[in-house]
């Protein structure tokens, strides 16, 4: 059924069909220019219609991106995503044998958090959205403390308030998540207005998914940005899927996400979100222009979510079998695993025993999680803590509540 | 002490906390070259200059969203939302957001934000220009809602709620922005230069968040209210000759539980007033406190005199609001029964 007079965009492809993404534009390695960090908005329109890519189909690095990141700091990189990976994986096994309530794991684009994290630095603030759990593992977080958190056992720095994978830490630049959408989106802005009031040169960086694009808070972030450019790098992440709507429905099907910044005079580009060095470069890029008085930068990292939206989703039933492994940018640790061997720096067998090195490191993290307890076995953080930071000071009321409740 | 009206006393208390800590930051719609639509941050950018007091893009999502972001960086900014009406957009940074940003986080992030915004009817605003949406927020954990009824009052609560480690709703009567109602509205405003109810301390001054105001004490009747309806009770109870206690709430949240029990106890009657329309809007939350902690003290069922449950009408809104009449009418009732 279609009436010309209302439009309701579909993806390409649904189940049953063959997976294709010939719509997918992809640019190749290295064929995007580098501009000088001050540059017009206007000057660089087209960098929010291609990808910028530097890692090519041979494993080389190319083209003026390329460089950002040297050896060891690639390899530190592969390591950060291998640590991301094999965590993801034991917490969706840990939520389907009870001992969580829900995961949502970063299959498939832990370039993009892993990538962004490293090109930071002390005291700069996310605000991240789901999926980008990579901010904490590549910022060095105690994988121990993120298992507490989904875990919600007595070692949960959130004390057991917040939903498995809404992590928080200020000393890691992690502002605490919220489930509504977009929300966080404004309030880096103003993060980023505040170190511009108070004469600091951090920088804060907004997160946020392509289908929480369409929510206001994006729109009011993209106004408050463009009025008093703050320092804040604003990160869409295109994984192509919000749960079941397709990324089509939240832009029209029509332009870029990058390129809703054009019209609020923000510097905007698209980056491959499979590529590591190329997502370190441009992070490197927006944080330079930031630390700089420059302003804001867009950044939308193309990728795709490998997995489900959460362990409560079946993609099966709205995306056709197989699509993963025909995402024409591939698969972040293949590509900078095939860099780093291209570079003599790696090597297949190394990498092998690296994966089982990293994956017993977590299995063993996640044995003295679970020794301190589980959603399941019941070690949580005691119910008064719920009566605690409601307010800086309880109230009369809560304290009588507290008094009732007999904790 | 000097007499000012409310405008000046908000205007007061904002430029001394602005003077004081260097971390006060404010903005909003017109509030920067301009001052306000109703002038209460007049004078504030050219004193403080652009980076502490703004102009804002017309988007209250943005205001209270940076605001939020702003106050977990370490600043406080004490922003306004031009007419509460205006609040909904923002309603889910104030919700989702501020008021539980300390919990989720584990105090690791915290919002010590202020919200003004200028409350209530009775200046012919219409449905858009006129709503007291209190209970809204009222009803929502880890928020604090203060609506002050004195000049003094409006100075005093408002530093202290900048001053507060929590996110703080700050509801403006407009009504009494420039002189006391009695809830006579054909009668000609007194402005606050001339009524005893104006007379503001001057220098820095605060009322601690969660003290109601015993404005009258009384012996048979104990009425709660707060804003506007302070002045028309006031107003009721000197016409009717009752001898009322009237308290004046000032804060909602919290509530000052013991001064409201102590006075219900003595008194063994309530009559409950507020503009907001009656259903489950904060005179239910009265009543059922006194019902479930005074009930044994009580000699009549408490009872609430409101706004209707309608929309605020515009040419109608003398009859929407509790008129002295009216109070009067639930203060002889509640005697008598």
């Amino acid at each position: 059924m279609s009436d010309p007079f209302l439009h309701v965009p579909e993806p390409g492809c649904r189940p049953g069909d063959a997976p294709d993404f010939s719509d997918v534009v992809i640019p190749k390695a290295g064929a995007v220019p580098r501009p000088a960090i001050d540059v017009d908005a206007e000057e660089i329109r087209n960098l929010a219609y291609s990808i910028i890519r530097v890692t090519n189909k041979k494993g080389e690095a190319v083209g003026d991106w390329a460089g950002s990141v040297d050896l060891d700091q690639a390899l530190i990189g592969l390591r950060d995503m291998l640590r991301l990976r094999a965590m993801d994986a034991r917490m969706v096994i840990a939520q389907r044998q009870g001992k969580t309530s829900f995961y949502m794991q970063a299959l498939g684009e832990e370039a993009v958090s892993c990538a962004f994290q490293r090109a930071l630095e002390k005291g700069d603030m996310n605000f991240p959205t789901y999926r980008q759990q990579g901010l904490l593992v590549a910022a060095d977080y105690p994988i121990e403390l993120m298992m507490n958190q989904v875990y919600s056992n007595e070692g949960d720095p959130l004390q057991g308030r917040q939903m498995p994978v809404f992590y928080s830490s200020r000393d890691y630049g992690y502002f605490s998540i919220s489930g509504n959408l977009g929300t966080q989106y404004i309030q880096a802005v103003g993060w980023a207005m505040a170190n511009a009031i108070k004469g600091e040169r951090k920088v804060a960086s907004a997160w946020i998914g392509d289908g929480a694009t369409a929510e206001s808070d994006f729109h009011a972030a993209m106004v408050f940005a463009s009025t008093y450019k703050p320092p804040v790098i604003l990160n869409i992440v295109n994984n192509q899927w919000a749960i079941s709507t397709y990324q089509g429905i939240a832009r029209g099907n029509s332009g870029t996400f990058a390129a809703r910044g054009l019209g609020f005079g923000i510097p905007s580009l698209r980056v491959d979100g499979n590529d590591y060095l190329a997502v370190h470069a441009v992070a490197t890029w927006a944080a330079e222009r930031a630390r700089k008085g420059l302003g804001p930068t867009l950044i939308e990292h193309v990728t795709y979510r490998d997995g489900p939206h959460s362990t409560s989703d079946d993609p099966t039933a709205y995306r056709p079998k197989g699509e993963a492994e025909k995402w024409p940018l591939g698969d972040p640790v293949e590509r900078l695993k095939e860099y780093l061997i291209k570079q003599g720096h790696w090597s297949e067998e190394r990498h092998t025993q690296a994966v089982a090195e990293i994956e017993a490191e977590v299995l063993e993290t996640q044995k003295k999680a679970e020794a301190t307890g589980t959603l399941q076995d019941g070690r949580r953080p005691p119910p008064s803590e719920m009566f605690e930071d409601v307010y800086a000071t309880p109230p009369a009321h809560l304290v009588r509540q507290r008094q009732k409740a007999g904790i | 002490m000097a007499r000012m009206s409310m405008i000046e006393a908000i205007r007061d208390a904002i430029d001394l906390s602005m003077e004081a800590d260097p971390t006060v930051v404010v903005f909003g719609e017109d509030v920067g070259y301009f001052g306000g639509v109703f002038r209460c941050t007049s004078g504030l950018q050219k004193k403080y200059g652009s980076h502490r007091c703004f102009d804002t893009p017309i988007s209250e999502n943005g205001i209270v969203g940076a605001a939020v972001g702003m106050a977990a960086n370490g600043l406080r900014p004490c922003v306004e939302i031009q007419f509460a009406d205006y609040m909904y957009p923002a309603y889910d940074q104030i919700v989702s957001e501020a008021a539980r940003l300390r919990h989720r986080s584990a105090g690791m992030f915290t919002a010590p934000l202020v919200v003004r915004m200028p409350t209530g009817g009775g200046i012919m605003g219409g449905q858009t220009h006129s709503q007291s949406p209190e209970a809204l927020f009222a009803h929502v954990a880890g928020l604090k809602t203060v609506i002050p009824s004195t000049p003094a009052d409006a100075k005093g609560l408002l530093a202290a709620a900048i001053a507060d480690d929590d996110p703080v709703i700050f509801l403006e009567p407009k009504r009494l922005y420039n002189g006391p109602f009695d809830g006579h509205h054909d009668r000609p405003v007194r402005p606050w230069s001339k009524s005893e109810l104006g007379e503001v301390p001057s220098g820095p001054h605060e009322i601690p968040l969660g003290k109601a105001n015993v404005l009258r004490a009384g012996a048979d009747v104990t009425v709660l209210t707060y804003g506007t309806m302070v002045h028309v009770a006031l107003t009721a109870v000197e016409e009717s000759g009752i001898d009322a206690e009237v308290i004046d709430l000032r804060t909602l949240v919290p509530l000052d539980l013991d001064t409201i029990e102590e006075s219900v106890r003595k008194t063994g009657r309530c009559v409950i007033v507020h503009e907001a329309t009656r259903t489950c809007g904060f005179g239910a939350e009265l009543m059922a406190t006194v019902s479930e902690e005074c009930l044994y003290s009580l000699e009549a069922p408490p009872i609430r005199v409101t706004g209707w449950d309608t929309p605020y009408p515009h040419s109608q809104e003398w009859d929407y609001f509790p008129s002295p009449a009216r109070v009067a009418a639930a203060l002889k009732q509640v005697l008598e029964s």
